[in-house]
């Protein structure tokens, strides 16, 4: 990797003190030229597979090859998640700020020349505007951006998330030395507490009453006190965590050692999925990197508080982002959760006091330390402070990485940041929550995004997925997918869990065939309910809320489907029929092709015929179809 | 000593006791599967839910693992525990139609059939892992365990292989709450070894 940085031979060098830390950053800032040119390449999962490595091999390759004046020879640099993943690969070029999307290798050379050595935008990868075409230049003037308010994703997307010193750079590390200078633990923990900060995993628990939770139980049984992360995001749809992870490992790790600061614990784990390579990847090299330069382990900047970390990576089991079960797998043990009736602030790891946050949690951390909890609990809304980073998926023309203050209606965060659905109708719903939390009708689009107003519209913050479905999703089928993810999902310990997450599934399944009555639409939302009493884990409790919101919100559908045999949204295979619309029909032949069952006739130019006995409903002459004459009803 | 109310009753108790240890002693009247006063409690069969109320405020907990506190209220059979009773029991008769205990245990709670079809005619089990628990907290052996996860989850030796580590001392048998474990010994064990019922125990 060709890095600006590296250059500067002051790696490995341990840190003393404050002073020693800013007389690095400085180091740092001055050791790079301004006007030095800066290629910035998403290496987020989806630009990843959109092709980024490739695209920054060739920039690597081009700029090797080529004689560039060495005033214009760019830094190059992965990057973690730029935010806007559908346009993917995304680059970014300093120091004009350029904002590229969809680059492809082919495209470097041009960008090279044109962008690098002659300062000029290659136009026709810059953003268009959707609605008036123009072209737009920078990040920061994309609607999509600057309708945000990026606090956490401040930095990532434009520092090298495998260099502690790009990290230090922009400020990292400043609020560990300002605690550990100037700021008593418990005063970092009076400080968390009045900034309002509430658990990112999902529940909202206050994280300053979890962390004084924890205090107290050391002081009635002693110690030791662990702190850890809990980085097993699992609920379709959301990447948040993953985000954070890969891009800026550093504020996770930052959080995590002001929290031990604050709880007097000399040893953490970071819990991460083993699905997730990368974030473990670069969170061993920041933790290494940490370590070299003083910032964890022993000794931190010489003020004799010692703390280190280990990263544990789950084996797969959604079922460990339980806090308990969480903790028997780091134990050693096969995941299941334990009853909760003793909190495990008090009785955790080992039975010892331990305070389990979120990634997002902890990253939250070091800007509250650094700017304080008033300017921090200004941000968002009275009882749900802070931002909160949202996944922006489903039918959504900007599918990617939202952050918004706490409280920001559903509206804006789908309709403007999201720039609305692909057909340009309003949409149809939101689920939130992932497959804890709830499904929210168009109706109610202007419910805050808060942990209180979502829970009084009967769905759930969760871990910060928002799937958006239009009128082509049908929400008993969304059921049945949240239903049966978390069937595969259930450690089985618990029966209401392990068999009414079945029993509701098949009673969708009748559902989705056209069987079934409203008397059964009755025992679905009873046996709902006795799961939501009866199961022994937020993963059983929480899972019949897809199902039991979507009854609520969209009864009407359900009653198609049983009185009528009719999927409205023409889902639900056994009870649609497609067919070709003669009028639309051009006779190209292409459905024909494409058909698995060979069961669509007609010969080229003359209207095609599909036989609906051998039609097995996959919608592939739908999809084909580039004049919008195949229906289903 | 504690002192809490029980169905508007007070009730006194040691520290430590379990909400259900002190229902027992008071003669009231919880169902169990999972539980037994030889091993630890584990919360798995959920039976035992009770609910706990503080005003307006109530939910429902198992109570073979909740802790007695002080002036707390408990109620054993509202309308929300009676509801998670019934659909447990209706599923365990589909799930373990073979067993006669689970059976008789449902009808003395009203459940005398189940609108879910029997999967498997001879199964037994519930997974409660009273089994699992006996062998590896009472004997120390580990002979076996609880398998796999989820809606695949079952009591097995490691791999599935007969094991000598069974040593055929039957508490898995005794314990076992809907008779299940009195045909799987012997998958465990080589050979069979002894007859074992729970009788000769």
């Amino acid at each position: 990797m060709i890095n600006g940085n590296t250059a500067l031979n002051i790696d490995n060098i341990r840190l003393n003190s404050h002073e020693d830390l800013d007389a690095l950053r400085q180091k740092i800032i001055d050791s790079h030229d301004p006007d030095q040119p800066e290629v910035l390449v998403c290496h987020g999962t989806g630009c990843i597979a959109n092709g980024s490595k490739e695209v920054m091999a060739a920039f690597e390759k081009i700029c090797a090859d080529s004689d560039i004046d060495v005033k214009v020879m760019p830094g190059i640099k992965a990057t973690g998640c730029q935010g806007l993943c559908s346009k993917g690969p995304l680059l970014r070029i300093n120091p004009q700020g350029l904002f590229y999307q969809q680059v492809k290798p082919g495209d470097v050379e041009e960008i090279v020349q044109k962008t690098i050595i002659g300062n000029e935008p290659v136009e026709r990868l810059l953003y268009k505007d959707p609605k008036t075409g123009e072209a737009i230049h920078t990040e920061e003037e994309i609607p999509f951006y600057n309708l945000q308010e990026r606090i956490i994703l401040k930095n990532i997307g434009k520092i090298d998330p495998t260099d502690i010193h790009d990290k230090i750079s922009v400020g990292g590390y400043q609020a560990l030395a300002k605690a550990l200078n100037t700021m008593t633990p418990e005063e970092v923990v009076t400080e968390i507490t009045n900034s309002g900060l509430r658990g990112r995993g999902g529940a909202g628990f206050p994280t300053g009453r979890k962390w004084q939770g924890a205090l107290k139980a050391v002081e009635k049984k002693g110690g030791p006190v662990y702190v850890v992360v809990n980085g097993d995001e699992g609920d379709p749809g959301a990447f948040m965590d993953c985000a954070i992870m890969e891009g800026d490992p550093h504020a996770v790790l930052e959080g995590l050692i002001l929290g031990a600061y604050a709880l007097g614990a000399n040893k953490g784990y970071l819990y991460i999925r083993a699905e997730y390579p990368l974030a473990v990847k670069h969170l061993e090299m920041a933790m290494e990197q940490a370590r070299a330069h003083g910032l964890l382990g022993d000794n931190i900047l010489n003020s004799g508080f010692s703390f280190d970390a280990q990263i544990n990576r789950g084996a797969g089991a959604f079922v460990c982002g339980e806090s308990t079960a969480l903790f028997t797998s780091i134990e050693g043990k096969a995941g299941t959760p334990r009853p909760k009736y003793v909190r495990s602030v008090e009785e955790g790891l080992w039975g010892n006091p331990t305070v389990l946050n979120n990634v997002e949690t902890w990253a939250n951390v070091p800007l509250i330390i650094e700017k304080g909890a008033d300017w921090y609990s200004k941000i968002g809304v009275p009882k749900s402070t802070g931002t909160k980073v949202f996944c922006l998926v489903g039918k959504v023309n900007n599918v990617g990485l939202v952050e918004v203050p706490m409280g920001s209606p559903i509206t804006k965060i789908v309709d403007e940041i999201g720039g609305g659905i692909p057909s340009g109708k309003p949409f149809k719903a939101v689920q939130t929550g992932g497959p804890s939390g709830g499904c929210i009708p168009n109706r109610l689009k202007d419910t805050p995004m808060d942990f209180d107003s979502l829970t009084q519209a009967g769905a759930m913050m969760g871990s910060g997925a928002m799937i958006v479905m239009d009128e082509h999703d049908c929400v008993v089928d969304v059921g049945r997918y949240f239903l049966r993810f978390l069937e595969e999902e259930s450690c089985g310990k618990c029966i209401p869990c392990r068999l009414g997450l079945t029993k509701m599934r098949e009673i969708l399944d009748n559902f989705s065939s056209g069987k079934g009555s409203e008397k059964d639409i009755e025992d679905l939302t009873s046996l709902a309910k006795a799961i939501q009493d009866g199961a022994l884990c937020a993963l059983g409790t929480s899972a019949p809320n897809p199902c039991l919101t979507t009854i609520k919100f969209f009864k009407e559908e359900y009653l198609a489907h049983v009185n009528d045999q009719k999927c409205p949204a023409g889902v639900c295979k056994d009870l649609i029929t497609y067919s070709i619309d003669p009028d639309a029909c051009t006779g190209c032949r292409s459905c024909a092709r494409q058909c698995p069952q060979d069961c669509i006739s007609g010969k080229k130019k003359e209207v095609h015929v599909i036989d609906e006995q051998k039609c097995i409903r996959c919608g592939i002459c739908m999809d084909t179809c580039k004049f919008n004459a195949v229906l289903v009803s | 000593m504690i002192k809490f109310n029980i169905n508007d009753t007070e009730v006194e108790v040691e520290p430590g006791c379990t909400v259900l240890e002190a229902a027992r002693q008071y003669g009231f009247d919880i169902p169990t599967l999972c539980h037994h006063e030889a091993v630890a409690p584990s919360g798995a069969c959920r039976l035992c839910m009770v609910e706990l109320r503080e005003g307006d405020w109530s939910k429902l907990v198992a109570s073979c693992i909740y802790p007695v506190a002080e002036g707390i209220n408990i109620y054993t059979e509202t309308e929300r525990i009676q509801n998670v009773r019934k659909w447990l029991f209706e599923m365990l008769l589909a799930k373990c139609p073979a067993s006669t205990e689970i059976k008789e245990m449902a009808s003395k709670y009203g459940v005398d059939s189940t609108r879910f079809p029997a999967e498997n005619p001879d199964e037994e089990c519930m997974l409660c892992g009273l089994c699992t628990r006996v062998c590896e907290e009472i004997v120390g052996l580990s002979a076996i365990s609880l398998v796999d996860r989820g809606v695949y989850k079952k009591v097995g030796s490691p791999f599935a292989q007969p094991t000598d580590v069974c040593v055929a001392c039957g508490c898995c048998v005794s314990i076992c709450p809907t008779g299940a474990m009195r045909s799987r010994i012997d998958a465990v064990r080589r050979t069979p070894a002894v007859t074992l019922t729970p009788l000769a125990l």
